[in-house]
């Protein structure tokens, strides 16, 4: 089964030298992302099925081997969701920004 | 205009309009290097009314909500109202905490400075050879320490609570009458800001650089934020990214000995 990922919209996010800093606007938690997770998170557009992302963003650019590569992506995403700042579905997400 | 005082901290005036005269002479002592005739820009009001029971709130914590286009705010004994789109607002407070009108304006620059990208930080600041350092971290971890143990040549901000705001494009760290420790309002100046140091105390003095990132989780650990707002709490996050990128930032170890400022500036 697919999974589709796309930020939340109670988030504020800046780029600071390459990395993700993203505030939960809800309860002003703060999440510092690294270099692999931030590919993800850019590429978090709610219609590019993760496993996608993760053959063109993580394996391709970090010489990852895809199966722990997606299992690694998989896992951050689903507690990314867990804090309310992303999205995830088994379909593409409408309200994606 | 309504009678009583005007205190402008950080360029930003509030016009306290008092009829009592031992919260006047309160507001006059507490706030004098701050009192001006000639403020810098139409004053916002505040109308402050002594009860015997003040607004009633007891509690220690600072309360502060958005609803219905206005911020409540308790403190201690008092209660406030504040109107964002007309600049204007009430506090009710008591004869026995006059006290509490320092805390409702500490809110209250708080809540003015964020739309300004600006903020109110936990931080002593301090201007040196013409410019400002700023020195934050959470309670214990040596601001007014590091405040008391300045040379004569530097120029004390505040020991507490610091005025950053943006001023053409460069940030400047403001005097505050919030005192902590030392119990001294601050000078009324400015002056562009060098450098924002994390403060820890440790056996030896040391400075080491943090990331943009660190900076950023620094600065949000520290900036007083009252309310649990989404869209305050936003503004104050572009405001803690926007420092961090002009500004550079250090985690400051030090020993509480006045050898420590030969490291600053």
């Amino acid at each position: 089964m697919s999974m589709y990922i796309a930020k939340s919209r109670s988030i504020a996010a800046r780029a600071l030298d390459g990395e993700m800093i993203i505030m939960s606007t809800s309860d002003s938690m703060l999440f510092t992302l690294n270099e692999v997770a931030t590919e993800i998170w850019l590429a978090a557009d709610g219609r590019t099925p993760l496993s996608q992302i993760v053959q063109d963003k993580v394996c391709a650019k970090f010489e990852a081997e895809p199966e722990a590569a997606y299992a690694d992506a998989e896992d951050l995403c689903r507690r990314l969701a867990d804090y309310g700042i992303l999205v995830i579905s088994d379909q593409p997400i409408e309200s994606a920004r | 205009m309504i009678p009583g005082s005007i205190v402008e901290i950080g360029g930003i005036p509030v016009l306290l309009g008092v009829q009592d005269r031992a919260l006047l002479e309160f507001i006059d002592k507490r706030y004098a290097a701050y009192l001006t005739t000639k403020p810098s820009a139409e004053p916002f009001e505040l109308t402050v009314t002594v009860t015997p029971d003040g607004g009633v709130y007891q509690g220690n914590q600072v309360r502060v909500e958005w609803r219905e286009g206005r911020w409540l705010l308790e403190v201690f004994d008092s209660r406030a109202e504040w109107f964002s789109g007309s600049g204007r607002g009430w506090l009710r407070q008591s004869a026995a905490f006059p006290e509490s009108i320092d805390a409702v304006l500490r809110v209250l620059h708080s809540i003015l400075l964020a739309p300004q990208g600006g903020c109110l930080l936990h931080a002593a600041s301090a201007v040196r050879n013409g410019r400002a350092f700023v020195f934050t971290g959470v309670s214990g971890a040596g601001k007014s320490t590091l405040a008391g143990l300045a040379p004569p040549d530097v120029v004390l901000l505040t020991d507490e609570i610091s005025h950053i705001r943006s001023v053409d494009g460069v940030y400047r760290a403001f005097g505050t009458p919030f005192a902590g420790d030392l119990g001294v309002a601050g000078k009324n100046i400015s002056a562009p800001l060098e450098a924002l140091y994390l403060l820890a105390k440790g056996p030896e003095n040391r400075i080491e650089p943090l990331s943009r990132k660190q900076a950023v989780n620094a600065l949000m650990r520290n900036i007083l934020f009252f309310a649990k707002d989404p869209k305050l709490s936003e503004a104050l996050f572009e405001t803690a990214c926007r420092i961090a990128a002009c500004v550079p930032a250090y985690r400051l170890v030090f020993t509480p000995t006045p050898e420590v400022w030969e490291m600053i500036g």
